[in-house]
């Protein structure tokens, strides 16, 4: 149950790119999981939640999209996505596999409320 | 108010990532392997390593840090065999992360060759945590079962090496090595695999010599 430091650490990202762009809240943030980041869909939602009372993100959204692996064969170059975690070529049964997507945890975008300037005004 | 969309596209697992790297970095400039070892707890990472240290340190200098929730315990049992030891309790987080590691290397003696990590016993989170290791070790222990490394994939797909714990129990337990072998293989065909016994000290001479060649190749790169 490592959820909660990930999100920890996502709290910190969070807070920087509001104090960057002056945002007054967070109102979407969406991360993609990997099949194989290692981290759970479900308990990220609850960490989440938990976390985000009191923070710039506290009515925010949380959107997960869940990748599949998928993998490319150095020897034959057959692109594959896979179910199973077995690394090897359903192609050419090579195990020399590189892995293309799913396996890591990527917060992809956020949507931020900003105060805008003062337009202006124009005679 | 205007809505303004951001894109980030950041791996949430970048900072641990740069930190490990810089880890890395370092102890491998001072010539000194580090290993990572993982595994459920009970599997016997604390007596392989008690093993291993025994042996190694004849003719290394070797030091351990130990992950743990709670306890001095595995550092204490370190140091009863001479070698140095540090202890880091996490106090409830299930894994090491590289930034734990960062805080204790100061304190440990810049001339080691060996760094031996034993992890938070756990087979799941630490196999997402780099902590500047150049070789992870998965251990499995015959009496968990043979059929562990399709359950818990991460452990094996992001390990260099499978050390089989406890064979000497064998004899009692229906665990098919051969099935684990190629189960693990299946997931990562680069994995090495050692067959060992704490208790009557089987295999521990062929890690002992894959540590000692890894860390050759260490200093080749960095010489």
């Amino acid at each position: 149950m490592h959820e909660l430091s990930i999100i920890a650490g996502l709290f910190d990202t969070l807070q920087e790119k509001a104090r960057t762009h002056k945002a007054r809240e967070i109102t979407l943030v969406r991360l993609i999981v990997g099949k194989l980041s290692g981290v759970v869909p479900d308990l990220l939602e609850s960490a989440f939640d938990a976390y985000k009372k009191g923070t710039i993100a506290e009515n925010a959204r949380l959107e997960i999209e869940e990748v599949p692996l998928k993998t490319r064969c150095r020897a034959c170059g057959a692109e594959v996505r896979k179910e199973d975690f077995d690394i090897i070529c359903a192609a050419c049964g090579s195990k020399d596999l590189e892995i293309l997507q799913g396996a890591d945890l990527i917060l992809e975008r956020i949507e931020l409320n900003i105060d805008e300037p003062e337009s202006p005004i124009s005679s | 108010m205007k809505k303004k969309e951001l894109i980030v596209l950041q791996d949430l697992l970048g900072t641990n990532k740069k930190i490990a790297a810089t880890i890395r970095g370092e102890l491998g400039e001072r010539g000194i392997l580090a290993v990572n070892f993982m595994s459920s707890p009970g599997a016997g990472k604390t007596s392989l390593l008690e093993r291993i240290a025994e042996r190694l340190q004849a003719t290394a200098k070797i030091a351990v840090i130990e992950g743990d929730i709670e306890t001095e315990r595995d550092a204490e049992r370190i140091r009863a065999i001479g070698v140095p030891a540090w202890q880091i309790t996490t106090g409830g987080a299930c894994h090491l992360e590289a930034k734990m590691i960062g805080k204790v290397l100061p304190s440990v003696d810049a001339g080691i060759d060996f760094l031996f990590i034993e992890n938070v016993g756990n087979l799941v989170c630490p196999a997402s945590y780099e902590l500047g290791e150049h070789l992870r070790c998965v251990l499995l222990s015959t009496p968990e079962g043979d059929d562990k490394p399709k359950k818990y994939p991460k452990a094996f797909t992001t390990s260099d090496c499978l050390v089989l714990t406890k064979v000497d129990l064998l004899p009692y337990l229906p665990f098919d090595i051969e099935k684990v072998k190629k189960e693990a293989l299946g997931l990562n065909p680069r994995l090495k695999i050692f067959v060992t016994s704490a208790v009557t000290g089987l295999g521990v001479d062929d890690l002992i010599g894959y540590f000692r060649s890894a860390r050759q190749e260490l200093k080749d790169r960095h010489a």
